[in-house]
């Protein structure tokens, strides 16, 4: 019924499939989500599905949340974000949604805040391969050359240079879904997500 | 109890067969070929254990041909069937890595002495 879920991102550890074969996972705690708001088009311009995940502490939250929650008669969620809904969903204010959407989902995309790298260099953050380390080499992380010379006189716009890594939103496609345990609401894939240990994730269906 | 534990636990083994470095074991593994599935036991000397949890491996030493084999199996995988400890080394080392340099009669480690039938 909806395209997304919202979760948290638990940790990794590995799984035995029935052959004997180690698989990687991620465990993702992924709802219940609540509906926020729905957006439709002739009001809002698109239709779309607020979700919130997580409850929020009253004293924390804003007022202006508060009261946004109250229509839907929920408490404030930490994270919000929106989702697309299929054309013929049955949804509501202040309904609930489980992981019971993915069911007979193989694959799913994941977006969250990957881990920030602080100031990194060329060699970190663009994979540039450096200098030599030994032979009389000075050069051993550096850049080299980063353009002409008087000719044009600048360095050209976009050359990648070293700077802050990480800490923005990247979205990881096409992880297989391993298992779904709709007990703890938690959803295993294969392979690693973007973020920490409990940053906040949107989870999506493969179109 | 930690998430990621608890998941864990889950799928691992409820039993897993007691052993320990410098014991001479068999290790039955579940082998499929083409559509066929057979036992085959892989005899030697455990000479480590890494991990733990559901992480859990170990490695066994033996010599084939003259020539040195080890295989590491992860204890909690489906297709390690059974591990059966034939006999107990007395060892002083968690790693018996110094196992690879020995040939013949040197590899061979004293008895370690059960007082306790029953462990």
């Amino acid at each position: 019924m909806l395209n997304g879920l919202l979760g948290e991102k638990i940790g990794m550890t590995h799984i035995y499939s029935e052959e004997g074969v180690i698989v990687p996972v991620t465990l993702i705690k992924a709802g219940p989500c609540n509906i926020l708001q729905i957006k439709i088009l002739e009001k809002d311009g698109y239709s779309a599905v607020q979700l919130g995940y997580g409850d929020k502490k009253m004293k924390r939250a804003k007022k202006p949340e508060i009261g946004h929650a109250a229509k839907a008669s929920l408490a404030p969620s930490r994270f919000v974000r929106e989702v697309k809904p299929d054309a013929d969903a049955d949804i509501k204010h202040g309904q609930a949604v489980t992981l019971d959407i993915f069911d007979d989902v193989k694959m799913v995309d994941i977006a969250g805040i990957s881990k920030g790298k602080g100031f990194a260099g060329v060699m970190k953050r663009w994979g540039m391969k450096g200098g030599p380390e030994t032979h009389g080499s000075t050069r051993h992380r550096s850049p080299g050359s980063i353009g002409a010379g008087t000719d044009p006189g600048r360095v050209i716009r976009g050359k990648r240079m070293p700077g802050r890594l990480g800490g923005e939103r990247v979205t990881v496609k096409n992880l297989e879904v391993v298992k779904v345990d709709k007990n703890k609401n938690i959803l295993f894939v294969k392979g690693a997500v973007p973020g920490h240990k409990g940053s906040y994730l949107i989870i999506k269906k493969v179109v | 109890m930690n998430i990621i534990d608890a998941i864990e636990k889950e799928h691992m083994k409820t039993e897993i067969p007691k052993y320990s470095v410098g014991d001479q074991v068999s290790v039955s593994i579940r082998i499929k070929e083409g559509e066929k599935e057979r036992t085959q036991v892989f005899n030697g000397l455990v000479i480590a254990k890494n991990g733990g949890g559901i992480q859990e491996t170990f490695t066994v030493r033996r010599i084939v041909q003259g020539e040195g084999v080890e295989r590491v199996f992860p204890i909690h995988s489906p297709k390690v069937l059974d591990v059966k400890v034939k006999k107990s080394g007395k060892v002083r080392r968690a790693k018996l890595y110094y196992m690879r340099e020995r040939t013949s009669k040197g590899i061979r480690l004293k008895e370690k002495r059960i007082d306790n039938k029953e462990t």
